[in-house]
């Protein structure tokens, strides 16, 4: 026994900042934390609270329905339940742009606790996802009621859905770690990515069953998409059986090689950018 | 002030209770190197980097911190001193594992409080409540463990009817209560702490106060960063000295304190004084040189209040004159005369005639009972026949004084005896 005090603590070394820095319990604590109380500020801080989170995907599929079955007529015939499928859609790829979009300022955002305090950089990028997944499991509600009331029968398959967003979320997830600390950088990456955004919003079979096409090597091309199988899978599972897997849009399981490439790829620099830049950030500030 | 009661309350209660200076570490920190790129043309968007994409290598490194090595022991009050741009925030930084070092090693023994600055994390939008639970669990607390130490927190900054209110509502002394009330409570091993002990009313200060004594009794240790000088001789066991990134001294407090004063004034701008003025030269007599040194013949130009003044011009003699006296007087930065004297120029046989060639050295030690402050020195020499002037010389050495208390008004502090007592003579 050493002739130390029983409170003496041993000496550890101290590493510097880091996206994890502080031990997992208190970064899960503060993940969690900072996501719960962002969401309930923006739902008991406004008058409407949770209406609003509704009411824009809400009007954007009103909007969207009456132009696609009313003035080009392509949405109900090719597929079945065709405004579900558009709703759907239209939520699924709201959780994504909402995250990716507010994880892009939200190191700058969280400016004082980066400079001024031990902070676990990656809660910062990850907590705007996680709200914005809260976000998605109330609409995802609304979009239940829908799918009932439209009268697609439940199946087993409907259990295979939080496979698909898991692969959603983790896109999510490395897309916006990698805008976070790129944008301390790069003040243009805000500018670019609500573009890119844009873009994948009419690259992804959203607005239109994806056979409405009707050229093979378009909708191959567009299962380069990474986004693109999960939201056809998502479509096969819940909707319609009968619907083109993402396997046979792709022309083969060898079709989908480039979009999981690219998804792999967006991972691995979203986690490659964010460890590099993470003990840095309170410097580039 | 009610500040200074607070702190001098804080600081009477018996200068440290002792630690063990054999004890335990709690800090240790080896040849830590510190510095940062300066680009000298910031590159901030991509454009920019594509349009020029080498300007990114057009930077310069400064040097925040050079070699630092230190011990603080376990339930040490440890002040760390330095101007603005010494390095001594960038360390406390490093300490707050908020920066990574390029070099060296920092251990640590126990759990940190990773703020350098209070209410950092405060959210305005949401309540005391949500906020206090957040702060805590990053203080390192779990969430349930700050919600069972909510009442307290909220108890002690006395803020508990507004508990439900957004901190937005809050007066900027409620925040601050309410954030040095989350710290104390949440009880870590080692406080980093950044100028924030003159926070709240003077209640809240002796609150604070006793908080602190507890702390220390519970064998906390405490950083503390400041350039209150005050603070650090009053409640450090030991502090550090930090200049240019690189530690100039290590120790006394009061020791620190000193040469801390001494460092502001060296770095204070020459000043425009130091040109040689045209008329320090006439027919008949020159000056040669002024200055003021220490009573080792070394050159000061800042000396403490209380010291002696040990002023020393030359004068060369140009021509034969029946005789000469040089006045001087002393002024401060105002242009204001503080006090003046004179005297008489002599050979070295006691007579007054001086020879062309001669050269005379005026000695003046001088109680130094100026306050702080920038002082400078006007001469003039006159003929002794007919007391007109020889030679002018404005601004001939300039000086800075520090220490002592500093002043509002007036220039000087003279001994005095002062009393004020009940008496039947009063109003008589």
């Amino acid at each position: 026994m050493s002739e130390r005090p029983a409170n003496a603590a041993e000496l550890k070394e101290v590493r510097g900042p880091s996206a994890l820095g502080g031990g997992w319990r208190r970064f899960f604590d503060l993940l969690w934390l900072m996501s719960v109380t962002e969401f309930k500020r923006i739902y008991f801080g406004t008058v409407l609270g949770y209406l609003w989170s509704l009411i824009r995907p809400l009007m954007l599929f009103g909007v969207l329905l009456f132009v696609f079955t009313k003035v080009f007529k392509i949405g109900t015939e090719q597929a079945e339940y065709y405004p579900v499928l558009l709703l759907l859609g239209i939520v699924l790829f709201t959780f994504f742009q909402e995250a990716t979009q507010n994880a892009v300022g939200s190191v700058i955002a969280q400016e004082g606790v980066v400079r001024k305090t031990q902070f676990p950089r990656l809660v910062i990028p990850l907590s705007t996802v996680i709200t914005s997944g809260l976000n998605f499991c109330l609409n995802l509600v609304v979009v239940f009621g829908f799918i009932l009331a439209f009268g697609v029968d439940p199946k087993w398959t409907w259990l295979l859905l939080p496979v698909a967003l898991l692969a959603l979320a983790v896109l999510t997830a490395a897309t916006s770690m990698a805008l976070s600390v790129l944008f301390v950088r790069f003040r243009d990456v805000a500018i670019i990515w609500t573009v890119l955004a844009q873009v994948l919003f009419y690259a992804t079979p959203i607005l239109y069953p994806i056979e409405a096409l009707g050229d093979e090597t378009y909708e191959r091309l567009l299962m380069v998409n990474p986004l693109a199988p999960i939201f056809q899978q998502v479509r096969v599972w819940m909707l319609e059986p009968g619907a083109p897997s993402a396997v046979d849009v792709a022309g083969g399981a060898a079709g989908l090689i480039p979009a999981a490439v690219i998804y792999v790829a967006v991972c691995v620099l979203g986690v490659w950018v964010f460890r590099r830049e993470a003990p840095r950030i309170a410097e580039e500030l | 002030m009610p500040a200074d009661d607070a702190i001098a309350s804080f600081s009477n209660a018996d200068r440290p209770p002792p630690f063990d200076p054999t004890g335990p570490l709690a800090i240790e920190v080896g040849d830590l190197h510190k510095s940062f790129s300066i680009p000298t043309n910031r590159v901030d968007s991509l454009k920019e980097r594509i349009v020029h994409p080498f300007s990114g290598h057009d930077h310069r490194e400064l040097r925040a911190l050079d070699g630092v090595s230190f011990e603080v022991h376990q339930g040490e009050f440890f002040g760390i001193v330095g101007r603005n741009g010494s390095g001594k925030s960038t360390l406390l930084k490093l300490l707050a594992s908020i920066y990574r070092a390029d070099a060296g090693k920092i251990r640590m023994a126990g759990r940190l409080a990773p703020f350098i600055e209070l209410g950092v994390g405060f959210n305005p939008e949401l309540t005391a409540r949500e906020n206090v639970v957040l702060n805590g669990v990053m203080m390192g607390l779990t969430p349930q463990e700050t919600r069972n130490r909510l009442d307290a927190i909220v108890e002690f900054a006395e803020l508990t009817e507004f508990i439900d209110l957004k901190l937005k509502n809050y007066s900027s002394g409620m925040l601050v209560r309410l954030a040095f009330a989350v710290m104390m409570e949440a009880d870590a091993d080692i406080l980093l702490i950044d100028e924030v002990l003159a926070v709240g009313d003077a209640a809240f200060q002796q609150k604070c106060a006793d908080a602190f004594r507890e702390m220390k009794a519970a064998g906390k240790t405490i950083v503390l960063v400041t350039h209150e000088m005050r603070t650090v001789e009053e409640y450090c066991h030991r502090a550090m000295l930090v200049s240019d990134g690189r530690i100039r001294y290590i120790g006394d407090p009061e020791e620190v304190g000193r040469r801390y004063l001494q460092l502001n004034f060296e770095h204070e701008p020459e000043p425009a004084a130091e040109v040689e003025a045209p008329e320090q030269t006439s027919d008949e007599v020159r000056l040669l040189e002024a200055w003021i040194e220490d009573a080792d013949g070394n050159r000061l130009d800042n000396l403490e209040h209380g010291s002696e003044l040990r002023l020393r011009v030359d004068f060369e003699v140009l021509q034969d004159v029946p005789g000469l006296e040089v006045g001087f007087v002393i002024a401060n930065a105002d242009g204001v005369g503080i006090f003046q004297f004179a005297v008489r120029m002599l050979n070295a046989s006691g007579g007054k005639e001086l020879a062309a060639g001669e050269r005379v050295r005026v000695s003046a030690d001088i109680e130094n009972l100026l306050v702080q402050g920038h002082y400078f020195v006007h001469s003039a020499v006159n003929r002794i026949e007919d007391k007109s002037i020889a030679l002018h010389a404005h601004e001939c050495v300039d000086f800075v004084v520090f220490g002592g208390e500093p002043q509002a008004h007036g220039n000087v502090r003279l001994p005095m005896r002062i009393s004020a007592v009940v008496s039947d003579e009063a109003g008589r």
